[in-house]
């Protein structure tokens, strides 16, 4: 299967992630990856991730889909996860594999910037004093997302 | 259910409500999310206040984005939601 889309509360393992990808096709000849993980810092111990369940994963394959085509990917994983992640934890991981280097590279910073402001995914902050709260929308993320919207696809 | 919508919240909106979902009786012939966000306002003092609160709000039908002139049918299932916050 070229396209993989999760959404679980497991980790992911990005070794075997990658291995797969690579293992896809003999004409991939590189492999974007962009992994992100619970960031802390200012008494931040941990994110709760909610989700809209069968609206995520239609919305993640739909998008690993345009990628596949308008980047001409031999392969595409998007993993993401749900419920409370500690800080250091993984959240997301997102691997393009491609015969070329652009395409790789080009394809995982789209998917990665499509799914921020465009898969119904909320994140709920929790800090060691006991505040929790939830993250609001960045205006650079949604205009990272536009910006791929108003490119014409790849001919 | 004949004649109603599946209206669902989530995050911020989910925890203002104090619901995850709620059935909303509507007419037959359907109506657009605009006047469905009304008549719950209208009929919920409650959730008019936490809609307040969401000065962005977004809005899914049948579990694709849509927006609020889109008229929804009985049987449809609506989500509201803040902006997404995923990665």
């Amino acid at each position: 299967m070229p396209l993989h889309v999760a959404v679980q509360t497991a980790p992911f393992d990005v070794g075997v992630q990658t291995a797969r990808l690579s293992a896809l096709s003999p004409l991939t000849g590189g492999i974007g990856l962009f992994v992100g993980q619970v960031r802390g810092g200012d008494g931040l111990v941990a994110m709760t991730l909610e989700h809209y369940p069968g609206m995520t994963e239609g919305i993640l394959h739909a998008l690993a889909q345009e990628a596949q085509a308008r980047f001409d990917l031999t392969g595409c994983t998007v993993i993401h996860r749900v419920g409370r992640l500690e800080v250091g934890a993984g959240i997301v991981f997102v691997g393009a594999s491609a015969s070329h280097r652009a395409a790789a590279l080009q394809a995982t910073t789209f998917l990665i910037d499509r799914l921020k402001t465009g898969a119904p995914f909320w994140k709920r902050e929790e800090y060691a004093n006991g505040q929790a709260q939830w993250v609001d929308a960045r205006e650079t993320d949604e205009e990272a997302a536009r910006a791929w919207l108003q490119q014409s696809p790849v001919p | 259910m004949a004649d109603h919508v599946t209206v669902l919240f989530f995050a911020a909106l989910r925890e203002q409500v104090g619901l995850d979902s709620l059935s909303v009786a509507i007419p037959p012939h359907g109506l657009s999310v605009t006047a469905l966000r009304h008549q719950i306002e209208g009929e919920t003092p409650s959730i008019a206040a936490a809609f307040a609160e969401q000065p962005r709000l977004r809005v899914a039908i049948n579990k694709t984005l849509g927006t609020f002139e889109q008229v929804v049918h009985p049987g449809d299932e609506v989500a509201f939601f803040p902006p997404m916050t995923g990665g």
